[in-house]
């Protein structure tokens, strides 16, 4: 099967510091993959290199067949190139379906127009309260994200990148800062997401990486260590040493 | 009055309130008919207002700079008038709004590819740059001594402009009614949703694929393009271009008005320049050589403790009544 996103011996450096070296990377479609490694591991430096924030050293890039290396950031989301940040990246003073309602807008094209209001677009309003409704929201639709808690603010992360109908998506730490009592609420909504979505998600939460991901690529120091089944990368010992410890020897 | 930010869900019917400033005005037009100079005056900076609404209330550009636009539109309805013996009102005006876009556009294009400090220097910069040319340029604009000897031939060759300031009054507040359809329009659409989404989230807004970029150009565009028009106004009622225009002092006193007002609220823009021109006609009449002192001390009062300016006040008093009924 052809991968949806590839990338081809991508290196990133500041200087004489290398933070991704040389790494090879296949999703397929439909995949279910988790990105793990310890804190500066270079794991959010390959997401911003994937998604045009950050221009790669060397390298390449392919997004569905195509080379997107050269391609900036508003290119590769309208190619299909989703994300959500491991920081919240919301519209803090707008409502939740504003939120969301500004990339369905983007994605339909509709967010230049001027002649119509906005509020008469209804097919925007329609599918950001649709996808509201999936990820539990739409009670909150109304809501200021100020005033929302901050586990629901991390599902509009999420609902954000899926406004925008992504080939893949890159969840960037989706369960960071949420207390262990409520990840699972992110877990379950997860589970649901389109099985067409390519998923790679960066995530230190164990269980849920292992409980998630079909493959594991595990980045050490900008480089790719090993990458596996959930299974061999459990049982792999250089991952223990160097990521894991003890604790799945427990 | 509450904000008008727009958004998906929000109703884009003018709402009964909203009438209240075109009657205000209408009103004073009949019952003060001897300070209608003085309202042309406040009708033509509600205007100027409205235009930096829309770029740092929504869109959220800092700028000091935005009388580069306004003296602009003025110089060049200023000089067609006095110059080139183009006297119809209507072309001065189209030419100074075609004159504000295009440096709104060109000036646009190059600092908006910057932010925060750098974007407000870069503001200031245009501005001095535009002010210093109309200094040396006296040939075209009479430099220091100002540019006099503006003609204007009666509107539609129909209503000539009187000493009593009654046909200025209400062309400027027609042209502002216009103006505030048009602003109010782009609030409400999905381009006015999508700057508000600039202005909250910038980084997010990159991420969900949006022109960032561009829809700032563009915004910056039909703002200074608005800011023309109202230089335009402000020579026709004047019948008199000066410096001050252009000055950096006149661009900081628009974004105090509409600090006064209240930011980000379209009806601040209203707000802010009826009580900053008021209050600095009464106390410039009562204390001559302190009347800055008065405007000061307000502007002090509304950052400290009303940081939505005098309608974010009112909000506030409106919301307590409610919880308390």
């Amino acid at each position: 099967m052809n991968p949806v996103l590839e990338t081809r011996a991508l290196c990133k450096s500041f200087g004489a510091l290398t933070v991704a070296d040389r790494i090879d990377f296949r999703l397929e479609p439909g995949a279910r993959h988790a990105l793990i490694g310890p804190n500066g591991a270079g794991k959010t430096t390959f997401v911003n290199m994937l998604t045009g924030v950050l221009p790669p050293s060397s390298g390449r890039i392919v997004l569905g067949g195509e080379d997107i290396t050269a391609l900036g950031q508003a290119k590769r989301v309208k190619r299909g190139l989703g994300r959500t940040f491991q920081i919240n990246a919301l519209f803090r003073r707008l409502s939740v379906l504003d939120n969301v309602a500004l990339a369905v807008a983007e994605r339909l094209g509709v967010a230049p127009k001027m002649l119509r209001a906005a509020n008469a677009h209804t097919d925007v309003r329609g599918e950001g309260m649709e996808l509201l409704a999936t990820l539990g929201l739409a009670e909150d639709a109304g809501q200021r994200i100020l005033d929302l808690p901050y586990g629901k603010q991390r599902l509009v992360e999420i609902a954000i990148a899926l406004g925008l109908k992504p080939r893949v998506l890159l969840l960037d730490e989706p369960a960071a800062g949420v207390p262990s009592l409520e990840s699972h609420r992110i877990l379950q909504v997860l589970d649901k997401l389109p099985k067409d979505i390519a998923i790679v998600i960066i995530e230190h939460d164990m269980d849920l990486v292992f409980r998630f991901a079909q493959r594991i690529t595990v980045l050490v120091q900008g480089e790719v260590l090993v990458e596996g089944t959930p299974d061999e990368i459990g049982k792999d010992r250089r991952v223990h040493q160097v990521y894991l410890g003890e604790q799945r020897h427990a | 009055m509450s904000t008008h930010a727009g958004g998906y869900s929000a109703d884009p019917r003018i709402r009964r309130i909203e009438w209240l400033p075109w009657i205000v005005a209408l009103a004073a037009f009949f019952l003060l008919p001897e300070y209608l100079s003085l309202g042309a005056r406040i009708l033509i900076y509600i205007l100027y207002a409205l235009s930096l609404d829309l770029i740092v209330g929504y869109a959220g550009i800092i700028t000091l700079g935005h009388s580069a636009y306004f003296g602009l539109g003025a110089y060049v309805a200023g000089i067609l008038a006095a110059k080139a013996g183009v006297t119809d009102p209507m072309v001065q005006l189209a030419a100074a709004a075609a004159a504000g876009a295009l440096l709104g556009l060109l000036t646009g294009a190059i600092i908006l590819r910057t932010r925060a400090l750098t974007l407000l220097m870069l503001t200031l910069a245009i501005t001095s740059v535009l002010l210093e040319i109309a200094n040396k340029a006296s040939s075209l604009t009479g430099g220091a001594d100002g540019l006099s000897g503006v003609v204007i031939a009666p509107i539609l060759g129909l209503f000539r402009f009187d000493i009593y300031g009654k046909t200025a009054y209400l062309y400027c507040l027609l042209v502002l009614l216009i103006g505030w359809f048009l602003v109010r329009k782009i609030i409400y659409s999905p381009f006015g949703t999508s700057l508000t989404g600039v202005r909250e989230n910038s980084l997010r807004m990159h991420a969900i694929g949006a022109p960032v970029y561009w829809r700032l150009v563009l915004v910056y565009t039909l703002s200074a393009t608005v800011a023309g028009v109202a230089g335009g106004l402000i020579t026709q009622t004047n019948q008199f271009v000066g410096l001050n225009v252009l000055s950096f002092e006149s661009a900081g006193e628009l974004l105090v008005m509409l600090i006064l007002g209240g930011v980000g609220r379209i009806y601040g823009a209203f707000v802010g320049p009826v009580v900053y021109l008021v209050a600095q006609d009464l106390l410039a009449k009562q204390f001559p050589e302190y009347w800055y002192f008065g405007i000061g001390t307000m502007l002090v009062l509304v950052v400290m403790f009303a940081r939505g300016g005098i309608l974010g006040i009112l909000d506030g008093l409106i919301a307590r009544m409610r919880r308390k009924a």
